[in-house]
């Protein structure tokens, strides 16, 4: 390649120093331009959803986040059933995902084989690869029938004495569905950090448990689980970020209630699935100005567990020392 | 007395007591945790099973290629377009964005760019559904553009973490290399490093796709006022797009739009598979190539 003369390398070489310099400086703008962009896109969407909200801010102030009337037809908007809506929803999807979800990285990790952990594990993520609006629709045609025909009724029945587990309605659309969907949603995303946590942990802890006469469930209690805890908790709140911020699916399933239930099986709503539900025909600017004020509220529950989230996760990165 | 701890050899060698009491509990412990794998697969299996068995019925050439009532063209095209838009948008930031990491951020400034990404990454879809209508729906028309500006969001932090990972992986070697031989970064960056990372960089872009295509909520807000019969390819106006018509259908509550809404499921979730099992096994070989 480099046959050329002494002189003429030389001279070329003014030339292209001087492009060089120009050429380094302007990619290095533009990637850190590229960077800024990223948040200003955050700054910007807060700024843009708290400026939406401002005619309800000013007219409800925080009263606004308890109040539990929704009446768009004579102004009066409260998200206080929403946001009870959406803590059941979650809490729910959370209770039931996450022991299963922890379960599935245990599964990957300690007991697969290595070839059905490699299909069982992209598998379990494929299932966060399908689209809310889909798993919705399947959840509406299919799930919400066989939970209002079978598992309601049964819940009734024998743990009916709970105000929890109320009488069942007749169409199956209610809190209990919507939670089972994003139950199916959460467990990916818990799963498959765990399974990254669990691989993380040192063989040599748990093969020194196991020496000691430890059992495998043993070794998980006594070294996998306490070496991992942060990072599982971590993992939990970027699945409940996900719960919290469902729309499509759960308005889909929900049955749209605004009352405050204290049963599963009653219709209910969430915050992110009113917005879903109502923005389109909303009419009047104070209507659309109390759907972003119920983005606001999402939107600063959803930032607060990530960013708790990536703070434990942070954390339990240092502690654990196992940077790439 | 000591009589009495002196076992019988003649006994079978099975535990007894406590350790058999630990090793069921062991043992109940696996079958928890290979039971829940079951349920999870289970469930993918269901839904999956579902879209076909009830999708396959209605798919047939005129379905893909017609508008409405016979066919759902408009809305196949209208998504190809708007995430393809939304695609040239993020693309191109993305992989500026992992360059930026890789190649000039110190400790700290590639901490708060990645914690910037992960909130990015976290943010509810309907949120930026509202911030492009608050941005460019409001007070003017809904736009594909619009839903694509959401979608672009959306897919700007996948894209960034994928090429990152991808770019790490980049032999320092060839870095070396092309140092030693005089060669300024901004060339070494663009002739070296990115064609030897290109690979996992359009697998993590098509993953990115995957993910954003099926997105209905931004787009809710963004460009569900549409004509189903009507093919579009310009991105400025409402245009029709199939994950806000299966929503729709599915609010309809008509047992032939269902019929509709299973076929373009199957449409959709079949590309959404294909293209993250196909990136997923492209990225996995191109990181084995790179990290050999």
């Amino acid at each position: 390649m480099s046959t050329a003369a002494p002189t003429v390398r030389v001279q070329v070489s003014t030339v292209r120093k001087r492009l060089d310099l120009v050429g380094d400086r302007a990619l290095f703008g533009v990637c850190l331009l590229a960077a800024l962009l990223a948040a200003a896109i955050i700054l910007l969407v807060g700024y843009q959803i708290i400026h939406g909200a401002s005619p309800a801010i000013s007219k409800f102030g925080f009263a606004f986040v308890y109040e539990t009337t929704w009446q768009p037809n004579f102004g009066e908007f409260g998200a206080g059933s929403l946001l009870f809506g959406t803590a059941v929803t979650s809490a729910f999807a959370l209770v039931l995902g996450a022991p299963i979800a922890i379960a599935i990285g245990l599964f990957l990790t300690l007991l697969a084989p290595r070839g059905v952990r490699g299909v069982v594990g992209p598998l379990v993520e494929l299932l966060a690869a399908i689209p809310s609006v889909i798993l919705g629709f399947w959840g509406l045609l299919v799930l919400a029938p066989f939970a209002q025909a079978h598992i309601e009724p049964f819940l009734h029945g024998t743990l009916g004495f709970l105000p929890i587990f109320g009488r069942p309605e007749t169409t199956g659309l209610s809190v209990f569905t919507a939670s089972l969907i994003l139950t199916l949603m959460v467990i990916p995303i818990i799963a498959s950090i765990s399974r990254d946590l669990f691989q993380s942990v040192p063989p040599e802890l748990q093969d020194g448990a196991s020496a000691l006469g430890a059992t495998r469930w043993e070794v998980v209690r006594g070294v996998v689980l306490p070496t991992t805890s942060s990072g599982v908790v971590a993992a939990c709140l970027l699945g409940l970020g996900r719960a919290l911020g469902e729309a499509i699916a759960v308005s889909q399933v929900i049955g749209a209630g605004s009352e405050l239930q204290a049963s599963l099986f009653k219709s209910g709503d969430t915050l992110a699935s009113r917005i879903a539900l109502q923005f389109p025909g909303a009419l009047t600017e104070l209507h659309k100005a109390s759907l972003f004020y119920c983005g606001v509220i999402l939107l600063v529950i959803g930032l607060a567990s990530n960013l708790i989230a990536q703070a434990i996760g942070r954390r339990f990165s240092y502690q654990g020392a196992t940077a790439r | 007395m000591s009589g009495a701890t002196v076992p019988d050899p003649a006994a079978p060698l099975t535990p007894s007591g406590n350790l058999r009491r630990r090793q069921l509990v062991s043992r109940a412990a696996e079958l928890a945790a290979t039971a829940a794998a079951v349920i999870a697969v289970g469930a993918l299996a269901i839904v999956v099973y579902t879209v076909v068995a009830r999708g396959a019925k209605a798919i047939d050439l005129d379905f893909v290629f017609t508008g409405y009532p016979t066919g759902v063209g408009p809305m196949l095209l209208g998504t190809l377009v708007i995430a393809l838009v939304a695609t040239v948008m993020a693309m191109p930031v993305g992989v500026l964005i992992a360059l930026y990491l890789t190649e000039y951020s110190g400790a700290r400034g590639s901490g708060a760019l990645r914690l910037t990404l992960d909130l990015l990454n976290g943010l509810p879809s309907i949120i930026l559904g509202l911030f492009v209508f608050a941005l460019l729906v409001d007070h003017k028309q809904q736009s594909g553009f619009a839903g694509a500006v959401a979608l672009a969001i959306i897919e700007l932090p996948l894209i960034a973490r994928g090429s990152q990972e991808v770019l790490l992986l980049v032999p320092k070697g060839l870095r070396e290399a092309s140092d030693a031989l005089g060669v300024a970064r901004w060339r070494s960056v663009l002739t070296v490093v990115l064609p030897t990372a290109l690979g996992g960089i359009v697998t993590a872009t098509v993953l990115a796709v995957a993910r954003a295509a099926g997105e209905t909520a931004p787009l809710i807000l963004a460009s569900s006022v549409f004509d189903p019969k009507h093919f579009s390819v310009n991105p400025f106006e409402s245009m029709p797009n199939v994950p806000v018509w299966i929503y729709k259908l599915s609010e309809e509550g008509n047992p032939e739009g269902f019929t509709e809404a299973w076929g373009m499921s199957l449409l959709l979730v079949s590309f959404i598979l294909f293209a993250s099992l196909g990136a997923r096994a492209l990225l996995a070989r191109s990181k084995r190539k790179l990290s050999s």
